[in-house]
């Protein structure tokens, strides 16, 4: 059972060797070029926000949202591709590899490339003086779970559809939104309440906030258990979306 | 003792919506046996190697797989099943070997295992100089052998092949067909679908006809060609219309008049011919043949099987 979990894992990790220098350039070099353009470009004229610079609070904003959408990217082409192209799952299925196997596995996938990622920004961050508290140590785990609760039900989503063109409809009207609204950029205070409550549904939002929170060793808006049940749920919900989705494809 | 047949089917049908693939069908498949389901496009034969791979539940009927039931142990009879797909699997975006390895991975071998199982069967598959290589470079017929590798990976006590040599050209059939013909002969049992005729009378031990989802005849090639053919069959074509047929009638023991040819089927198909001049009709071309499986199907079903 771990066992065919952790072979498609590295199956995923065989094709990824592959992409390796592509997507460190986009994983490691984007995010820092993001801060400094941003944080100490945009920052200074923003000055302070919250009683630290303006750099040190987005650094975790950042960090999160880029956990996020690597977790969209690697949700949405591929896992259509191995339903349509080059029908992955298929081989998998003519195996002792099972659906939850098929979806931990992927999933296992995002999280080992998420850890060190998220490693490597801390370290260049904290050249720049972007971090306040050792806390910051514990957001690569959040960051992860960050993954974890945006990739399952996008998987769902990949699962049940047969037309690349919705992933046009989730970038603009899912993940676009969600990357300028969940506080990465500004609080979320500042929207309208319904925004607001918009932001509070999506699995970003508390991602930042917890990785906020580590970052500058100060409490998040919410209690750390409402910010982690909210991933929690998303992380349920999605994984029985994404094996329903997965199982009904397959079982043809 | 008698050992129980490796797969058996009764009343086996399966169902999408309100079209029926496979309307029940009774099969059964010994150890060591070369089994062919033949039949044209839409006869169900794919429908039932899905469910004798247990990716595809059986609407309804028995299908006991190795003793077991393909619904409630689909994990373990899959691990000791080999699949060759119809529609290519293969990851085009992984080498060769590690086709074979990643693959190898799902049934649980060890990585040194994987990689010395890799290894033996590239060099059965004759695709060891490929190893490293990519896979879309490959041609038709090596990517069919290197898939046939991949299913012989976990050393499976049955090996399915949907359709293998379709889309191939006739010398990569050749060898692809003297592969299996060796794996038949250290006792792996086969289980194929073909709508060649030719490859069901090289590769089955015996075979049933299915048409219509439905089973019309079962038996071996040579038992199938004596029971509902003759020896020979002589082909004639003549130029224009007319009612060529009816001239002919008498003549050998059947007539089967084609869009483009009329088919004689005797026992002797000399004689045939010899009576066809005699009664002072000249075809254009005039063909003397064996009788084939494809003379049992159009009989069987009135149509031919590759259109």
């Amino acid at each position: 059972m771990a066992h065919s979990t952790v072979a498609v894992l590295e199956r995923h990790l065989s094709l990824y060797r592959r992409l390796f220098w592509a997507s460190a350039l986009s994983s490691f070099v984007l995010p820092v070029l993001f801060l400094v353009s941003i944080g100490i470009g945009v920052g200074g004229y923003v000055g302070e926000l919250g009683g630290v610079s303006y750099l040190q609070w987005i650094v975790p904003g950042v960090m999160a949202s880029t956990a996020f959408q690597m977790a969209i990217g690697e949700t949405t082409y591929p896992v259509l591709g191995d339903f349509k192209w080059s029908r992955g799952y298929h081989a998998m299925r003519a195996t002792p590899v099972r659906i939850g196997d098929m979806v931990a596995g992927q999933v296992l996938f995002m999280v080992v490339r998420v850890l060190p990622q998220t490693v490597v920004f801390l370290l260049v961050v904290v050249a720049f003086g972007g971090l306040r508290s050792w806390w910051s140590v514990v957001t690569p785990l959040v960051c992860a779970a960050v993954v974890v609760a945006s990739a399952l039900p996008v998987m769902g989503f990949s699962a049940r559809i047969d037309n690349d063109g919705y992933f046009a409809l989730l970038f603009r009207f899912v993940m676009i939104p969600m990357t300028l609204f969940s506080g990465v950029f500004f609080p979320v205070a500042q929207l309208p309440v319904v925004a607001q409550w918009l932001a509070w549904v999506s699995p970003l939002w508390h991602g930042v906030e917890l990785c906020r929170a580590a970052t500058l060793g100060v409490a998040p808006p919410w209690p750390i258990w409402a910010h982690l049940s909210c991933l929690v749920a998303w992380t349920v919900a999605g994984g029985w979306f994404a094996m329903r989705g997965f199982a009904r494809r397959l079982a043809v | 003792m008698a050992e129980e047949p490796l797969i058996v089917a009764r009343g086996l049908v399966k169902r999408f919506g309100e079209f029926t693939a496979v309307d029940g069908i009774d099969v059964s498949v010994e150890r060591g046996e070369a089994f062919g389901f033949l039949g044209p496009n839409g006869a169900g034969k794919s429908s039932t190697m899905r469910m004798i791979s247990c990716v595809s539940p059986p609407t309804a009927g028995e299908l006991r797989i190795l003793g077991l039931d393909p619904v409630r142990d689909g994990v373990a009879i899959r691990g000791r099943l080999g699949v060759c797909p119809q529609l290519g699997n293969l990851d085009t975006d992984l080498s060769v070997f590690e086709n074979l390895t990643t693959y190898a991975r799902y049934f649980g071998l060890s990585r040194a295992e994987a990689r010395r199982r890799a290894g033996e069967l590239l060099e059965f598959v004759q695709l060891a100089d490929r190893a490293k290589g990519k896979v879309e470079p490959l041609s038709g017929g090596m990517k069919q052998r290197l898939t046939i590798a991949r299913a012989l990976v976990n050393d499976p006590e049955i090996v399915l092949l949907d359709e293998p040599t379709t889309g191939l050209d006739p010398q990569a059939r050749h060898l692809l067909w003297e592969r299996l013909y060796q794996l038949k002969r250290q006792g792996v049992t086969l289980v194929l679908t073909t709508h060649y005729m030719d490859e069901a009378e090289q590769l089955c031990d015996r075979l049933v006809v299915m048409d219509g989802g439905r089973i019309v005849a079962e038996g071996s090639p040579r038992d199938l060609i004596g029971r509902y053919s003759t020896p020979e069959v002589v082909e004639l074509r003549f130029s224009g219309g007319g009612d060529v047929a009816g001239k002919l009638d008498g003549v050998g023991e059947r007539v089967d008049a084609l869009p483009d040819r009329v088919l004689v089927y005797a026992r002797d198909g000399d004689a045939a011919v010899a009576e066809v001049h005699r009664r002072g009709l000249a075809p254009l071309s005039v063909l003397v043949r064996r009788s084939t499986l494809e003379d049992v199907f159009l009989h069987l079903t009135g149509r031919t099987l590759v259109d």
